[in-house]
């Protein structure tokens, strides 16, 4: 496995390198200018855009700016902001914890609708409580997050005035009301996304289940006398969520690209919402750092997926 | 009415016969801005007014949370770097100018004891010496008190080219500044100064940082500095904590300069989102107190204040101007690598009927009516704030039969098809302008105008992001301006004209020497208008100076270099609660910050 482990890391190598390669063109070939702002403003003498740019490297040829892009990566420096004059990864570090936290959060509620609907719909097909699940289910992930978000500001924040649609990282207050106002602000985005990733959980958990109720062990535990509830808790769901969890391994990326409409929605501050700010910004060095997460971040997925999937069916031998 | 009445006017203020109020209120009803009305007063010797609204508050702090909301984040706290107002008004909170300019453009002290006046003698008549006297009980939110060192460190810091600051057109001009005491500081010019008070002034140029803590960082290691990110400056809230793009924490300055302020015990300002939701979070949910630049459709900012009753819309005037601008180059021929090249000349935009014509085509007050509604106001002007400046003279007039007329009379002859062509040139034209739903209504409709006379027009919209920017490779900027007419707004960012003006003189033609950074699009080239530009440099004489740019405004307008199309005012949403904020449209929108508080 180490060594399946190793081949497949290695292999990841030239595929990042790759990614990288492309989105340095495409972001360096995109019209634009990080200190556009300043060509429209008449009190600022245009020699003091030259000089910014002089002062970024903004003028020298592309393969330069990558190659040196490349090398103080490699070396752990990921950049400076044009916009903000700090380096990249302070400012993705400060807004890691709210992304981790929003989407985590996310999942988690994904999770806890998606597996006991998924299940009662899979050992009851086609009763009404299963035409109903599917329903919704399909209804959840046909609609997307930004527009459940903009029906869920209207009616909770406009018309009943419940719950506040602008996320705030910064809580001032202590004990129950800094829990209180962190879970109030959280539970709009949350739930965008959590039944977004649970409509769509929910059909996967559904037939994983139904592939296995119809076993033969399963009716052998049953014979054995076990009650319903452990046959299917310990029996059934056991290996039905087999798949389910390289699924989900596999859905990260998917997620984060999910928060980032979301995020911008409700302005929470995390990734998502940088993101977005930079490119609207040209703000080259974050998004090139951003977008390079990401793309890491789905090769690693891809990777933790295959590797779950041999540990928890082992079954399946990795060569 | 003319010099000698405006004369008249000042001496009755003088006298006391009049309030200055009043004077300013009739200067501004003549098309002076409101700032220029008050220097003109400064100039003839009668001092500043000093307050403006009132503050109850009988002790600091008390008034909680302060939330304001910002749809763009500030993403630097160091003012000297700022590339767009969200930077200037999130440094604005810690930062502090020497004296602010009121919605009126009149000046307000801020760090300053008092306006330099004439009659002070604080203000040179040659116009190169300015003294500033300063506040002697300010303090830095460190301990250290605040002197004349701080301001001279700042003109040396923003003017070292190196720094690469943005305020740096402030404080160039400046030939030296002593220190005759600790607490005052004297500006001598390298040339006379019409606006003294460019430097050290207002929000986007004057904020004053520490020497103690930046002096190490000037120059090429400005970027290192730590207090770029954790300002610690003079006004009425200290940092707390700034996420860059998100959010900027302040909290009670106690050793605020003032007595009793500032009101609020903590201060947030949240950035980032879009337009419209942060004008629901105030005007609806009442979330937020305050929100900031609302380019949202008035018809939407009309429900929301209907329908939640929280919030209000506050519209403040600056100089912000929706034109479309005369393209005087050929942009179909190309001339060394460059089309628009100043060697050409447009084929029929040349042709002064037809300018005429077009301008007569543009319908103001429908496009002021169906698409704007309280965001803009229809005008003849190109400057029109401060209103001092605003000419009386020039008027605009919707109506097809005379363009028609106008067309036929110069020789325009309609085609089998309805269009007009003189001498094998059709009057066929492709418009610009960027991607934005108000601009391409704003197009149809004089497409529509243009057509009834016989000029057929293509529209064309370019994305923002291409259209305004710099890309020396792309052809679709406003800057290289490759189509025979375009439209967009240009802003003014200081209550003084001079730079604004600017951009019709010869010297500032784009082109491919200057990498279009040129100011002067339309490429529009009148030796009047710069002798006009040039003697306004030396003028010192405010209310000659104020008829100069009338002048100028006028020459561009009469000669249709470009078709102004709507005044565009500065929108804001704030709480029914909150008060003093008092936008205005020459600042900071934090610039009365100290005197805000909310009531009951």
């Amino acid at each position: 496995m180490w060594r399946y482990f190793l081949r497949r890391l290695l292999i990841s190598i030239p595929v990042i390198l790759g990614i990288s390669v492309v989105i340095f063109a495409i972001l360096a070939s995109a019209p634009g200018d990080p200190f556009e702002e300043l060509a429209t403003n008449p009190n600022v003498p245009p020699e003091v855009r030259a000089n910014l740019r002089a002062q970024f490297g903004l003028d020298d040829p592309l393969a330069v700016r990558y190659v040196r892009w490349f090398v103080s990566m490699v070396k752990g420096d990921w950049g400076f902001s044009f916009q903000s004059r700090v380096n990249v990864d302070t400012l993705i570090l400060q807004r890691l914890p709210t992304t981790i936290f929003v989407l985590g959060s996310a999942l988690l509620v994904g999770l806890l609708v998606a597996v006991p609907i998924g299940t009662l719909s899979a050992l009851r097909p086609y009763s009404i409580f299963d035409q109903i699940a599917t329903t919704f289910a399909f209804i959840g992930f046909s609609l997307p997050p930004f527009f459940t978000g903009l029906v869920l500001i209207l009616v909770f924040s406009i018309y009943l005035d419940w719950l506040p649609f602008i996320y705030r990282a910064d809580i001032a207050g202590t004990g129950f009301r800094w829990w209180w106002e962190h879970v109030r602000q959280a539970i709009m985005p949350v739930t965008v996304l959590g039944l977004f990733q649970g409509a769509a959980l929910t059909r996967f958990v559904r037939s994983a289940v139904l592939d296995v109720v119809r076993l033969d062990y399963v009716n052998t535990a049953r014979a054995k006398g076990l009650s319903e509830w452990i046959t299917v808790v310990k029996h059934v769901i056991r290996n039905a969520l087999i798949p389910v969890v390289t699924l989900l391994a596999l859905q990260v990326p998917t997620i984060f690209g999910g928060a980032i409409i979301t995020e911008q929605i409700f302005r929470v501050p995390g990734i998502g919402s940088l993101l977005i700010a930079a490119i609207l910004a040209n703000d080259t060095p974050v998004v090139m750092a951003v977008t390079f997460v990401f793309s890491c971040l789905m090769v690693l997925s891809n990777l933790v997926a295959d590797l779950l999937y041999g540990w928890l069916d082992p079954r399946i031998s990795f060569r | 009415m003319d010099e000698r009445e405006i004369r008249n006017l000042i001496g009755d203020v003088k006298a006391g016969r009049l309030s200055r109020r009043r004077f300013i209120q009739t200067m501004v009803g003549l098309g002076l801005g409101a700032p220029l009305a008050s220097q003109m007063l400064a100039s003839a010797g009668i001092a500043a007014a000093q307050t403006r609204g009132s503050y109850p508050a009988a002790k600091r702090g008390g008034g909680g949370q302060l939330k304001v909301l910002w749809w763009q984040a500030a993403t630097l706290l160091n003012p000297h770097f700022a590339v767009g107002t969200k930077d200037q008004d999130g440094s604005r909170i810690f930062y502090e100018p020497l004296a602010a300019f009121d919605p009126d453009g009149n000046l307000v002290p801020i760090l300053a004891a008092e306006i330099p006046s004439v009659q002070n003698g604080t203000l040179s008549k040659d116009g190169r010496t300015v003294t500033w006297r300063l506040k002697k009980n300010v303090v830095w939110h460190d301990g250290k008190p605040f002197t004349a060192d701080d301001v001279v460190f700042n003109w040396e810091y923003a003017a070292d080219p190196a720094t690469a600051a943005t305020t740096i057109g402030a404080y160039k001009d400046i030939e030296k500044i002593d220190k005759p005491d600790s607490h005052t500081a004297r500006l001598t010019f390298k040339q006379p100064m019409p606006f003294w008070s460019e430097a050290f002034c207002g929000a986007p140029r004057g904020q004053i940082i520490p020497k103690h803590l930046f002096e190490t960082y000037k120059g090429g290691k400005s970027r290192e500095a730590p207090t770029n990110l954790k300002p610690i400056g003079t006004g009425p809230y200290k940092f707390v904590d700034f996420k860059p793009g998100d959010t900027i924490r302040a909290e009670l300055n106690p050793t605020y300069h003032l007595p009793n302020r500032p009101f609020f015990d903590t201060l947030e300002m949240k950035g980032g989102g879009d337009a419209a939701s942060a004008a629901r979070a105030v005007l609806q949910s009442g979330e937020f107190d305050f929100a900031w630049n609302l380019q949202v459709a008035d018809e939407i900012l009309k429900r929301m204040e209907q329908g939640g009753g929280r919030g209000k819309v506050d519209i403040a005037t600056a100089g912000n101007i929706e034109h479309i601008q005369c393209n005087q180059t050929d942009p179909w021929t190309e001339v060394e690598g460059e089309r628009s090249s100043a060697k050409t000349k447009h084929p029929f935009l040349t042709d002064p009927a037809v300018r005429q014509a077009l301008n007569l085509l543009v319908d103001r007050a429908s496009v002021q009516e169906q698409i704007y509604g309280r965001l803009g106001q229809s005008t003849a002007n190109f400057l029109n704030a401060p209103q001092k400046f605003r000419s009386p003279n020039m008027k605009w007039e919707f109506s097809i039969d005379k363009a028609n007329q106008l067309l036929d009379g110069a020789g325009w002859k309609r085609g089998g098809d309805g269009i007009r062509a003189k001498d094998g040139k059709r009057l066929k034209m492709v418009y610009q302008t960027s991607t934005n739903p108000e601009r391409q209504k704003t197009q149809q409709i004089v497409k529509q105008a243009a057509a009834k006379a016989g000029i057929d027009i293509e529209l064309k919209s370019v994305v923002a992001s291409v259209y305004f920017s710099s890309d020396v490779a792309n052809p679709d900027t406003y800057s290289k301006f490759y189509t025979d007419i375009q439209m967009y707004t240009t802003t003014m960012g200081a209550p003084d004209p001079a730079s604004f003006m600017e951009q019709f003189t010869s010297w500032e033609v784009a082109g491919t020497k200057n990498k279009w950074q040129g100011r002067n699009i339309t490429r529009w080239r009148n030796d009047e208008y710069d002798k006009l530009w040039k003697s306004q440099e030396t003028e010192l004489d405010l209310v000659k100076r104020a008829a100069l740019f009338v002048k100028m405004n006028d020459l561009a307008i009469q000669n249709v270099v470009v078709i102004p199309v709507l005044w565009r005012m500065v929108i804001s949403a704030v709480s029914n609660r909150l008060k003093n904020t008092d936008v205005s449209g020459w600042d900071s929108n934090f610039w009365n910050l100290a005197n805000w508080y909310r009531e009951g």
